[in-house]
C-alpha cells in the first residue's frame, strides 16, 4: 500500500507558488507535495491554471514566485546543463500527443535516446520496442503519428516519454478528446505502468471519472480563490461535503454514475 | 414576406403628451425588431417620456424582440423616467428576466481600449518583439558557434534534407527568372542603346548589375517566398501542435536542434542558387546580343572584361548574409507563432514580408559600404 509509515521524502515539493501568464496571477501561494510512486492528480475547471502550473513543474515557463523543487533540485532556479539534466530525467505527454510528425514510431522514441545515451542503433531499437510493448503498440512501430487514432497517440506519446526511463512522468489532459472506452483504457495503463515500473505520475485534468478511477491522492485547483481547494484522497474528498466548488465536482460524477 | 408585412402593421405607437403607448404586434423577431428600434429611437428626440410596452397580443417572441425590449427598458431607467412592460407571456419572462439582469450588459465602449492605453499597448508590444528579437539572435549566434566548432552537434541528415528541399528543388524556378531576367533586361536596354551604337556595352551593364544587385537580390526574394514561408509553417504548425515544447522537455533546444540546420542548409544553398541564377541571367543576355548579330565569344570577352572578382565575391558574400536572413527570419516567425487557425498563416505572411525587408535594407548597406570601401 501506498500508506506505509515510513514514508519516503516526496519527490515533487511545490513551496508558495505564485504563477500566471502576462502580468495576470492566477494561482496565489499554492504549495503541494508528491510522494514518490503515487498517481497525483491536478483538478480543476478549464481556465484555472492546471496547465500554467504544469508548465511550471516541467520548467517551460518560469513562475512569478516560489520553489519547484524536483528531487533535490529547484528546477525555477535551474540554468543551462543542468536544465537540460533536469529534462532528461522527466517524461512529458502533452494534451495533443506532440509526436513528431516526420518520424515514424519508432523513430520518435528513439529520438531521445540518440540525443543523451551512447548506444548502438540496434539497441536503441530494441529498447524503442520495449516501450512501444509497454503501451501495447509493438506492432505499430514502423507507422506514422498521422496514422494512428487518438488513443494510439497518447499511448505512443507515453511510450516516448518513458524513452529515458524518467522516474517523472507529467500527462496534460491524457483522456483529453477520446472516447469513454479508450479513456478507460489509457487508465489501465497508466495504473499498470505505476505499479510496475514505480513511476511516479502526475496528471493534469478536468476529467473526474478518469482521475478518480486512478488517482491516489489530488489537488482541486480554483479560479476565484486562486489556490488550492482540496486535497487528498478522491475518496475521501468525494464524500467530503465541505465547499462548494469541490461538492459541485464531485457531485456531478456522482450524477453521471447514476445515469 | 407580405405576410410579415401584414405583422408589423400591428405595431402601433400612440403618444399622448409625454406619455407613449406601444402596442406590440403579435410577431417580434429578427425580421422586425428593427421597425421597432428605429420608430423607438425616433421617439428618443422627445424629452420627458414615459414608455409603456403593451405586450398582450405577442405571441411570438426571439431574442431580438426581448433584447430591444429591454434595452428601451435600461434606457429608460437611466434617464429615470417611467416605464411599464404589460401583459407579457409568461413563457417569455425568463428571457426578459436575463436581458435585464444588471449584470448582463456590457457597454461595447468598455471594450475598447482608449487611445492612450492602444498607444501604451502597442509600444509595450513593440519593444517586447524587439527584445525577443534580440534574445533570439542571441541564441541563434550561440547555437551556431557551438555547432560550428563541435560539427557532430549538428544534425546533418536534416540540414541536407532541407538543403535539398530549399535548394535542388528551386533550381528549375532560379534558373527561368534568371533566363527572364537577363532577357528582359539587355532587350530593354539594347533598344535605347543602339542609337548610340553601343550595343556591346549592354553586356556590361546587365553582367554587373546582375553579379553585383540583381542575382543575390533576386535569387533572395525568390527563397524566401519559397523557403522563408515553408520554414515559418513547418516550425510554426510544430508550436501549435506542441512539438516545440515536447522538443524542449526532451532536452532538446528547438534552436539548436530545427533551426541551426535549416539556417546551415541556407548558408549552402542560397550562394549557390545565386551562381545558378546569374549564369542564367548571363545565357539571356547572351540570346539577345546573338539575335542582334554578336557573337558569343564577343560578348563572353565583353563580360569578362566588364566582370571583375571584386563584384562575384562581393554578390556571394551578400548572398551569404541573405541566406542567414531568409533562414533565420522564417524560423523565428515560426517559433512566434501563437495558438489559433489563422496562426501559422499570419506567421508565414510575416516571416516573408520582414525577411524581404530585412533582405532589401541589408542590400542597400552593402552597396553604400562596398562603394567606400572601393570594392
Amino acid at each position: 500500500m501506498k500508506e506505509n509509515p515510513l514514508r519516503e521524502k516526496p519527490i515533487i515539493r511545490v513551496s508558495h507558488l505564485t504563477t500566471g501568464y502576462g502580468t495576470e496571477t492566477i494561482m496565489q501561494d499554492i504549495s503541494f507535495n508528491v510522494n514518490p510512486g503515487e498517481i497525483f492528480g491536478i483538478l480543476g475547471g478549464s481556465g484555472c491554471g492546471k496547465s500554467t502550473v504544469l508548465k511550471n513543474m516541467i520548467g517551460l515557463t518560469q513562475p512569478f514566485s516560489g520553489e519547484i523543487w524536483i528531487g533535490d533540485k529547484n528546477i525555477v532556479a535551474l540554468q543551462g546543463k543542468d536544465r537540460i539534466f533536469f529534462w532528461n530525467q522527466i517524461g512529458v505527454m502533452y494534451q495533443q500527443s506532440a509526436l513528431f510528425g516526420s518520424m515514424s514510431l519508432l523513430e520518435n522514441i528513439m529520438l531521445p535516446l540518440e540525443e543523451f545515451a551512447n548506444l548502438p542503433r540496434g539497441l536503441r531499437l530494441e529498447i524503442a520496442q520495449l516501450k512501444l510493448k509497454m503501451v501495447g503498440l509493438e506492432s505499430f512501430g514502423k507507422l506514422m503519428p498521422s496514422e494512428l487514432s487518438g488513443g494510439m497517440k497518447k499511448r505512443a506519446a507515453i511510450a516516448r516519454a518513458m524513452a529515458l526511463d524518467p522516474k517523472i512522468l507529467f500527462l496534460d489532459e491524457p483522456s483529453a478528446g477520446l472516447d469513454p472506452i479508450t479513456s478507460v483504457d489509457l487508465d489501465y495503463l497508466i495504473k499498470n505502468l505505476s505499479k510496475n515500473l514505480g513511476v511516479t505520475f502526475v496528471i493534469v485534468t478536468h476529467e473526474l471519472p478518469s482521475v478518480f478511477e486512478v488517482a491516489d491522492r489530488v489537488i482541486v485547483l480554483d479560479k476565484d480563490s486562486k489556490g488550492i481547494i482540496a486535497e487528498g484522497r478522491p475518496i475521501d474528498l468525494k464524500s467530503s461535503e465541505e465547499r462548494g466548488f469541490v461538492h459541485r465536482f464531485f457531485n456531478r460524477i456522482a450524477a453521471e454514475e447514476t445515469e | 414576406m407580405k405576410f410579415l408585412r401584414e405583422v408589423l402593421e400591428d405595431l402601433r405607437i400612440l403618444r399622448e403628451g409625454t406619455h407613449l403607448e406601444v402596442y406590440l404586434p403579435k410577431v417580434l423577431t429578427k425580421e422586425n425588431a428593427k421597425d421597432l428600434w428605429e420608430k423607438l429611437e425616433i421617439e428618443k428626440s422627445h424629452p420627458q417620456t414615459s414608455l409603456r410596452f403593451l405586450a398582450e397580443a405577442l405571441e411570438t417572441v426571439d431574442s431580438s424582440g426581448i433584447s430591444c425590449i429591454a434595452h428601451f427598458q435600461r434606457l429608460q431607467k437611466e434617464k429615470g423616467q417611467g416605464f411599464e412592460l404589460i401583459g407579457l407571456k409568461e413563457e417569455f419572462q425568463f428571457l426578459f428576466q436575463l436581458a435585464t439582469e444588471k449584470r448582463s450588459f456590457e457597454s461595447l465602449r468598455r471594450l475598447r481600449l482608449g487611445t492612450n492605453e492602444r498607444v501604451g499597448k502597442y509600444t509595450i508590444e513593440k519593444a517586447q518583439a524587439v527584445f525577443d528579437q534580440i534574445v533570439y539572435l542571441g541564441e541563434l549566434t550561440v547555437s551556431l558557434f557551438k555547432s560550428l566548432r563541435k560539427p557532430k552537434l549538428i544534425r546533418w541528415k536534416d540540414s541536407f534534407q532541407v538543403a535539398e528541399a530549399m535548394g535542388v528543388n528551386a533550381f528549375p524556378i532560379i534558373s527561368l527568372i534568371g533566363f527572364l531576367l537577363g532577357l528582359i533586361m539587355s532587350f530593354q536596354s539594347t533598344i535605347p542603346m543602339r542609337r548610340f551604337g553601343a550595343e556591346i556595352f549592354v553586356a556590361n551593364l546587365v553582367g554587373l548589375s546582375l553579379f553585383r544587385e540583381l542575382g543575390p537580390l533576386m535569387t533572395a526574394f525568390i527563397l524566401s517566398g519559397r523557403s522563408g514561408s515553408a520554414f515559418a509553417a513547418e516550425i510554426g504548425t510544430m508550436k501549435v501542435s506542441e512539438e516545440i515544447d515536447a522538443l524542449t522537455t526532451m532536452g532538446l533546444p528547438p534552436v539548436q536542434f530545427l533551426i541551426v540546420p535549416r539556417l546551415i542548409a541556407s548558408l549552402i544553398v542560397t550562394p549557390l542558387l545565386t551562381v545558378v541564377f546569374n549564369l542564367f541571367g548571363l545565357l539571356g543576355v547572351a540570346l539577345v546580343l546573338y539575335s542582334f548579330g554578336f557573337p558569343f565569344v564577343t560578348f563572353i570577352n565583353q563580360v569578362n572584361i566588364a566582370v571583375g572578382a571584386n563584384d562575384i565575391l562581393g554578390g556571394m558574400l551578400k548572398s551569404l548574409f541573405f541566406g542567414m536572413v531568409i533562414a533565420g527570419m522564417g524560423c523565428y516567425r515560426g517559433l512566434q507563432t501563437t495558438i489559433g487557425a489563422g496562426a501559422v498563416g499570419e506567421s508565414t505572411t510575416k516571416a516573408v514580408v520582414s525577411s524581404i525587408i530585412i533582405v532589401s535594407v541589408l542590400d542597400g548597406i552593402f552597396s553604400v559600404s562596398f562603394y567606400y570601401l572601393g570594392v
